[in-house]
């Protein structure tokens, strides 16, 4: 049996989950509908620390869907990188779940509650799909898997407020159209090698990489995904789907949908692409990181300016997603770990933030800053994870926050690109006045008179809690996610796909 | 409901051929052009043409929603239930050799069931989409054509 | 002349045009009409087009629909683009049916489809949001 699961553990880390949204469907009934997808997840979760542990040295794992051989064969390929995104999404998506239990039973009909568990559960399958799969297309067909559900759960916010209807139909554009981008660029490099394989393109690539073809074709596909990280000038859709969806979603996308999205663009970048030099690196230095530099700064000021505190953290969001491209830019080895970690810290500190943010909406009914006044009395719990999550977003030391941007600064140092470092700082100091204002609000001002708040449940305040404990675990103890990033991103920056051994699991390929 | 006396008969006349045809497409696709896809498409619309002349009442009163969902997950696990049966017969998922003991053989049940599959699936989306949109009020009235 | 237009060029790659026309007037129409659903038109017109690009792509010249039937060395088509788009349909169909649900609920719940409206609403929700949430004068905490 061990043996069975250890032979197909990458596909069933997608699998169970799959089948687990059908199965909630079929039972409709919400509790059992909760239980699968729980099991399933926790399935999930427990293959991908599995798989993470096994290809921790740089051993590389391939598994051919239907016993076919790539590159003719859909493959499953894990390696350091992407185990450490299905790690992030899995353990994310564990989280949320019984999170998800409590905080939607005021947000969603109660009819629709076994369709959410459904489509949270085919959103969390296509986010694994992504990032496991070696196949270029398979990446779009389990990107509109996710997208598509991603699209549901944002409407799903509109039986509170009906922006969440306009928020979707805007994200369903906007998405829509990046995802199409990124298929044209596919197209475009099947047309010039004729391959679709991931390992097998980035060894056809290099000798044509001069081809006019296949660098519109690295654009599309940069656009594509950009539209989906929500790159600065591209992140329209992102604070409507953020503030408008149902607490429970937008925990679950803002800690994995972007980061699944910018794991695509590093794989395509460094990988298929190798973008040490030429026309993807110089795309990288003048067209990326300034835009990075632009979002950590201009989406930081818009957040100052929010009395939406989950419009807030969207807008955070976005900045932060300028950290990980900034450290992608830098294009060495520090950088890209760099921009790995602050993708796991920044899964788990927005992760605690909307959590937290989720149950004063839970408790209170609104997240406008102003109603908040004086909570930290009423809900101490809930205030205390804001503030902790505040300043790991901020980077102070001894959060995960402050590991990543320690790191990312060193990069940049490496580089000497000492201006570079001296604003990763100063957009830290942005984040401190939107978070002190949040906490100024919270602690500092009177209570509104008549209203009582009660603490949030327990179900809302463990998950939140237990990510909070890990933000400052990570903080203190960093060499866990450092010492997988910077093998990641040494296997990245070589180019291609390297590893140490590749070992292909299941049943030998006929 | 007597009136569109042509258009009631005409659909009883068609019903039978196009849910007939849909089949062939659905067990012909290993052969020939066709598959799950399509034939699901053609099946769901012989429904949806009762549904247009007939009322949706009627219509959901012969598929009622629960079924049409529960049809949208069956599709989906056997598709997938056909993975998981190949793991268990000692195959990567979805290696439809070891479904016989002559391997072109378990390609061709392999690719039978799950194509069956998607076309129950495809057939209950349509299907669901069509009730999803045709459900809505304000529902147009007999008089208003 | 023969170096500004190459006819046989342009014409060699008529698919592409097309395709370029097509996807364009497609992401046009997303961008600058106002009306929700012909927006979803323009968005179903920029995926065909994309469909149009992967099976002209796949076009042997000379070659048939790839079904073998007796002679093995009959010269045909590459299926693969054709069924990586059959994928790609199935999407669209997905993103239409799911941007056409959307609509539906939006025209019931702001009683139109006009983005510029439904815009004007969204914000005039939001100001009142913030209107009320104004009148809670934000009192400091004394310092005692």
């Amino acid at each position: 049996m061990l043996s069975f699961v250890s032979a197909h553990s990458p596909l069933l880390a997608i699998v169970i989950p799959l089948i687990s949204a059908p199965l909630c469907m079929l039972f409709g009934n919400r509790t059992v509908a909760f239980t699968i997808s729980t099991l399933a997840v926790a399935a999930s979760f427990a293959l991908s620390i599995y798989l993470l542990w096994w290809v921790k040295d740089g051993t590389v794992l391939s598994y051919h869907i239907g016993g076919w051989a790539p590159p003719l064969g859909i493959e499953y390929r894990v390696d350091t990188a992407n185990a450490f995104v299905l790690l992030i999404v899995s353990a994310m998506g564990l989280l949320t779940l019984p999170y998800a239990r409590t905080s939607i039973t005021d947000e969603i009909d109660e009819n629709h509650h076994t369709l959410f568990y459904a489509c949270y559960m085919l959103c969390f399958t296509g986010l694994m799909g992504v990032t496991i799969t070696g196949d270029a297309f398979n990446v779009f067909v389990f990107l509109e898997i996710s997208s598509l559900s991603t699209y549901v759960l944002v409407a799903l916010g509109a039986k509170k407020d009906k922006r969440a209807l306009s928020a979707a139909y805007d994200y369903l554009v906007l998405g829509t159209i990046g995802a199409t981008f990124f298929v044209i660029g596919l197209g475009f490099i099947y047309m010039a090698t004729g391959t679709l394989n991931m390992v097998d393109l980035s060894q056809r690539l290099p000798a044509i990489s001069d081809s006019r073809t296949v660098r519109a074709g690295f654009a599309l596909i940069v656009i594509g995904m950009g539209l989906k990280v929500a790159v600065y000038p591209l992140h329209r859709w992102l604070p409507g789907a953020y503030t408008y969806s149902p607490s429970a979603v937008s925990v679950f996308l803002a800690s994995t949908a972007t980061k699944v999205a910018l794991y695509v663009i590093i794989r395509f970048m460094f990988s298929v692409y190798s973008a040490r030099f030429g026309f993807e690196a110089v795309t990288f230095q003048y067209v990326i990181l300034p835009l990075a530099l632009v979002a950590m700064f201009g989406a930081s000021f818009v957040a100052v300016y929010q009395i939406n505190l989950k419009r807030m953290l969207a807008y955070s969001s976005v900045s932060q997603i300028g950290y990980m491209l900034l450290g992608l830019s830098l294009l060495n080895v520090e950088g890209v770990s760099g921009a790995f970690v602050h993708m796991f810290n920044h899964a788990m500190t927005k992760g605690a933030l909307f959590m937290a943010v989720g149950a004063i909406v839970f408790r209170t009914g609104s997240a406008m800053l102003p109603n908040m006044a004086g909570l930290g009395k009423q809900m101490p719990w809930t205030s205390a994870a804001i503030v902790i999550g505040g300043l790991s977003l901020i980077g102070v030391p001894s959060s995960a926050g402050f590991v990543s941007k320690w790191v990312l600064m060193s990069a940049a140092f490496e580089r000497d690109w000492w201006l570079i470092a001296f604003l990763i700082v100063g957009s830290s100091l942005i984040a401190v006045v939107y978070v002190w204002r949040v906490i100024e609000v919270l602690y500092l001002q009177q209570p509104n008179k008549d209203v009582v708040v009660k603490e949030a449940p327990l179900s809302l305040l463990v998950p939140t809690w237990i990510l909070i404990i890990t933000t400052l675990w990570f903080g203190l103890h960093a060499d866990f996610a450092i010492g997988f990033a910077t093998t990641a991103a040494e296997n990245l920056i070589q180019g291609g796909f390297g590893g140490k051994e590749v070992i292909i699991l299941g049943v030998e390929s006929r | 409901m007597e009136h569109h006396l042509i258009l009631r008969v005409v659909t009883k006349i068609l019903v039978g051929p196009i849910l007939l045809y849909a089949l062939y497409v659905q067990f012909h696709g290993d052969f020939g052009p066709g598959g799950g896809f399509q034939a699901g498409v053609i099946f769901a619309v012989a429904f949806i043409l009762y549904g247009l002349v007939f009322s949706l009442r009627q219509l959901r009163e012969l598929v009622p929603d629960r079924i049409v969902h529960q049809l949208v997950a069956i599709g989906l696990l056997l598709y997938a239930g056909t993975g998981i049966v190949t793991l268990f017969l000692g195959g990567n998922f979805l290696d439809y050799n070891v479904l016989s003991d002559v391997g072109y053989k378990g390609q061709h049940w392999g690719i039978i069931t799950i194509e069956l599959g998607v076309g129950i699936t495809v057939f209950a989306v349509m299907l669901s989409i069509y009730y999803a949109f045709a459900g809505r009020p304000p529902q147009l009235d007999d008089k208003d054509w | 002349m023969d170096r500004i237009f190459n006819a046989e060029f342009a014409l060699g790659h008529m698919n592409y045009w097309l395709f370029v026309i097509l996807m364009m007037t497609g992401l046009y129409i997303v961008v600058a009409r106002g009306n929700l659903l012909k927006k979803i038109v323009g968005l179903n017109l920029f995926q065909v087009a994309v469909f149009m690009l992967y099976i002209s792509m796949g076009k042997v010249s000379g070659g048939t629909a790839p079904i073998l039937i007796d002679n093995p060395n009959q010269l045909y088509s590459n299926p693969l683009p054709h069924v990586l788009i059959l994928t790609a349909i199935v999407v669209g169909i997905a993103t239409t049916s799911l941007g056409l649900a959307l609509i539906v609920r939006i025209n019931e719940t702001y009683g139109t489809i006009e983005e510029d409206e439904v815009l004007e609403i969204d914000h005039q929700m939001h100001a009142d949001e913030v209107a009320k949430v104004e009148k809670l004068k934000p009192a400091k905490l004394d310092a005692s």
